[in-house]
């Protein structure tokens, strides 16, 4: 089956992002097909390379990227989402007038056709919120 | 050309206090151009989104709701809001905004989008959508 999640909740305050990853792994590994990780709202937040969480817990935006290189997974920031919260790619810097990025390997920013496309193509769209 | 899908969002917060609800109806414009058959449904806290005479002055934040009265003209025009959450607050279809779109086969006459109905009709329609967005 082809499935995408939404993932509508930041890393640690919420479950939300932990239980896609295990689900996400899960089907994967299953044999699975996923289209798209679409992450919006506070969901954004999962990608940025600046978070350093205590050495003895897991690091939630590090497991995305390695999932997304070992499974060619295409990781989807909202554009708007992403400019409202401080998410940004070197592109997205220079536009807003920004010195900086911290957008996390293996996600990029796109606009929110790109969620609209995911429900289009896939047979299941899976949300994962509050 | 992709297939058409049902798309329903289903709208369940207060317009403010948190952002869904606004990040919510931008997903539903931007939907609008890829010409699917959309719905929208307003249950639980989420009917006070559409009520009318909205004032956000004291809180500082931007009153969003005028943008819903826009649907119509993004063919957006299947709005369901759910009995039962409007009985549970006190709310009728006369509080609500009136959601109104133009029938181009009917002469272009104005017609209402909102259709109050109960939570086992609710439940039919996600049941018959293909996408549900939860909000």
């Amino acid at each position: 089956m082809k499935f995408s999640v939404m993932i509508s909740e930041g890393p640690y305050t919420h479950q939300a992002s932990d239980t896609a990853y295990n689900f996400t792994k899960a089907a994967l590994e299953d044999g699975h097909e996923c289209f798209r990780i679409f992450f919006y709202h506070d969901g954004v937040n999962n990608g940025t390379r600046l978070a350093s969480p205590p050495q003895d817990d897991r690091n939630i935006i590090n497991r995305w990227s390695a999932l997304a290189k070992e499974y060619a997974l295409d990781l989807v920031l909202c554009v708007a989402a992403a400019q409202r919260r401080g998410i940004a790619d070197a592109d997205e810097a220079k536009r807003n007038g920004k010195n900086a990025d911290n957008i996390a390997p293996g996600f990029r920013i796109s606009g929110l056709g790109q969620l609209i496309e995911a429900g289009i193509q896939s047979d299941r769209l899976i949300t994962f919120g509050d | 050309m992709p297939e058409t899908k049902k798309f329903l969002y289903v709208n369940r917060k207060a317009p403010y206090g948190t952002i869904y609800a606004l990040e919510a109806l931008e997903v539903v414009l931007i939907g609008a151009a890829f010409e699917q058959d959309v719905s929208l449904a307003f249950l639980d806290d989420g009917v006070y989104q559409i009520t009318k005479g909205q004032d956000t002055k004291g809180i500082g934040m931007k009153n969003f709701s005028p943008t819903y009265k826009a649907l119509g003209d993004y063919d957006v025009n299947k709005i369901y809001v759910e009995q039962e959450s409007l009985d549970a607050r006190g709310l009728t279809l006369d509080d609500l905004l009136p959601l109104t779109w133009e029938d181009e086969d009917d002469d272009w006459a104005e017609k209402d989008s909102i259709k109050v109905i109960s939570a086992a009709e609710m439940a039919k329609i996600m049941e018959q959508s293909d996408v549900v967005f939860s909000f």
